[in-house]
């Protein structure tokens, strides 16, 4: 059953804006169910790395695959419907919309239907059922009819994954899920992450270490764009180097 | 359920408050029935208008275009060949609108805000231009005269009441298909754009062909309004196409309430009368128009329409609030606007 070629594959990725080399020569590998950290101090090209992976970006060199295929030059829009999904960072949901129509856009998404003129969305029983299922699933169907900008940061950032996953993708990346919570809520959204489906390939940049070492078993470690050290989160725990950057002491 | 229910009852009133306009509008004079049947054309505009503007979130001065060449080529039509039917005119209207549409979206997809705003005013002026320049094709600034309106199986539409049903009835089929469109998967993917284009991209959309088919429907159901336009007047000049006529179409949709379809309506009615009917006894009515225009956007930006609903909604739930407290299984989160 096992896939045995990776479902995310960076080769030499780079990327440079003007005289700044953002990200370089980084090289990444992501299989089936493979739970994969970033870390790294602000500016270390993680958020960047996401952009050239999901196509917001485009690379200045390297290879990107997805499922083996070259997918470098791809538009966003078609790698995510290779089974690609992302949160961001910056909570971006459709704030004046309601929970419910949130959740709707994301799941017909990847289906033909969301090109249809002339035949009401409400009339789609499947996507409402899917909707209302993710969104059952993290206990928020209450909330459906609410503006996403009423919910608080918590909720807010939960509907963010909920909204990643709403595509049922393969590879899901993850940036700062636990961005702004308390520490309380923090390891509700690790718990949530590791209730997903185990077949899930998850890459997630986190700053919050209790969450990263909760989730993942491998860890990227990102120094001014380069790739300082990659390895078991165990032995990334404990290097003297990681720690240094960390505690400002590099 | 309650949502559907209280959309059923929106589309009530609606058609109910259409049906009284095609009541009581034979009863008043001439002049006031040609203001009205302005109103109904120019609602077509601003309604195809709102679904770039209000739903896309893609402010346009461009419609005009659409406008000029569905107008242009009544009246060329009508003129030139004889007995030409309602069907050809507005094949040919409509078909001439969704070719422009198509070749001036490729241009203008690509830029968003204020560029978008440029580019879309450009074309007004190009078209302007060739309407005022070409002269033998469009008679130049003499304009074209005589652009009497064909029957309809039979029935002469050169009655202005017959005319004013007859717009009336295009004013309603373009009003029910836009109603579908907004509410159908491909609307929604409209607002989501509007609201968040970075997350629909990561969402999976080709963000840029959802705009692109909004661009092109826009201006195709814009151009029926010149179709109409040029045989309600029967004469047709570069002064009904110049640059203002696409401003005013965007003040239609600013002040009647971007994305409802019907707000644009009423802010073409509220232009129309202003336009025909203040300016009988005030001679610089722009000046009324430009004020009614600070108002809305000091007082009521999302447009007077989307202030009624916002305050319908307020009355719903302090009703909602106020009938909770008794009744103590109420969710505190449903009551939250």
């Amino acid at each position: 059953m096992a896939e045995t070629q990776p479902r995310l594959e960076l080769e030499a990725v780079s990327k440079q804006f003007g005289g700044l080399h953002a990200v370089e020569d980084v090289n990444l590998r992501l299989r089936e169910g493979g739970r994969h950290g970033i870390l790294g101090p602000n500016g270390a090209g993680k958020t960047t790395l996401f952009n050239l992976i999901t196509g917001v970006l485009p690379t200045t060199s390297g290879r990107i695959s997805l499922f083996g295929q070259d997918v470098t030059r791809w538009p966003t829009h078609k790698r995510t419907a290779m089974g690609m999904a992302r949160t961001f960072q910056i909570t971006s949901l459709f704030p004046k919309l309601t929970v419910l129509d949130n959740v709707l856009l994301a799941v017909q998404g990847l289906r033909r239907m969301k090109l249809m003129m002339f035949r009401p969305l409400a009339s789609y029983k499947d996507v409402y059922e899917k909707a209302e299922k993710l969104l059952t699933d993290v206990n928020f169907w209450h909330l459906r009819d609410q503006q996403v900008r009423n919910l608080s940061h918590g909720e807010q950032r939960q509907l963010e994954v909920v909204l990643g996953l709403a595509s049922d993708p393969k590879v899901l990346l993850l940036d700062e899920p636990s961005a702004g919570l308390a520490t309380g809520e923090s390891r509700e959204m690790a718990d949530f992450l590791n209730s997903l489906d185990k077949d899930l390939s998850i890459l997630i940049i986190e700053h919050d270490l209790d969450v990263l070492f909760g989730v993942v078993s491998q860890i990227t470690v990102l120094h001014y764009g380069k790739v300082l050290l990659e390895g078991p989160s165990d032995q990334v725990r404990n290097d003297q180097q990681v720690n240094e950057i960390y505690l400002g002491k590099g | 359920m309650s949502r559907l229910s209280s959309e059923l009852k929106q589309v009530f009133w609606v058609i109910a408050a259409f049906g009284a306009l095609g009541a009581v509008t034979p009863f008043f004079d001439d002049y006031t029935q040609t203001i009205i049947t302005r109103a109904l054309v120019f609602a077509i505009m601003a309604m195809s208008l709102d679904i770039l503007m209000g739903y896309t979130g893609l402010r346009s001065m461009g419609h005009g275009v659409y406008f000029a060449f569905g107008a242009y080529s009544t009246a060329i039509l009508v003129t030139k060949v004889k007995g030409v039917g309602l069907l050809t005119l507005f094949g040919a209207g409509l078909g001439l609108s969704f070719l422009v549409a198509a070749f001036l979206g490729f241009l203008a997809i690509r830029a968003v805000g204020v560029y978008f705003l440029m580019i879309t005013l450009s074309f007004s002026m190009v078209v302007w231009g060739l309407a005022y320049r070409w002269h033998t094709v469009t008679g130049g600034d003499n304009g074209i005269a005589g652009i009497l309106p064909p029957p309809l199986f039979g029935i002469s539409l050169q009655n202005p009441v017959a005319f004013f049903y007859f717009t009336l009835g295009v004013f309603l089929i373009c009003l029910g298909l836009l109603y579908l469109l907004v509410k159908s998967p491909f609307g929604k993917t409209l607002v989501g754009i509007r609201e968040g284009e970075a997350r629909m991209k990561m969402l999976g959309y080709n963000t840029w062909l959802h705009k692109y088919l909004a661009f092109v429907i826009s201006g195709t159901f814009a151009g029926i309004s010149g179709v109409l336009w040029a045989m309600l007047n029967r004469f047709i000049a570069p002064t009904d196409v110049e640059l203002v006529t696409s401003v005013e179409a965007l003040l239609m949709v600013a002040l009647g309430g971007p994305a409802t379809l019907v707000g644009p309506a009423i802010g073409a009615a509220i232009v129309m009368f202003l336009r025909y009917w203040v300016s009988t006894f005030i001679e610089r009515w722009y000046l009324i128009l430009g004020a009614t225009y600070i108002i809305t956007i000091l007082y009521a930006r999302e447009g007077i329409l989307g202030k009624v609903e916002g305050l319908l909604a307020w009355r719903k739930a302090g009703r909602e609030a106020g009938a909770a407290i008794p009744r103590v299984q109420k969710q505190p989160e449903e009551i939250r606007t």
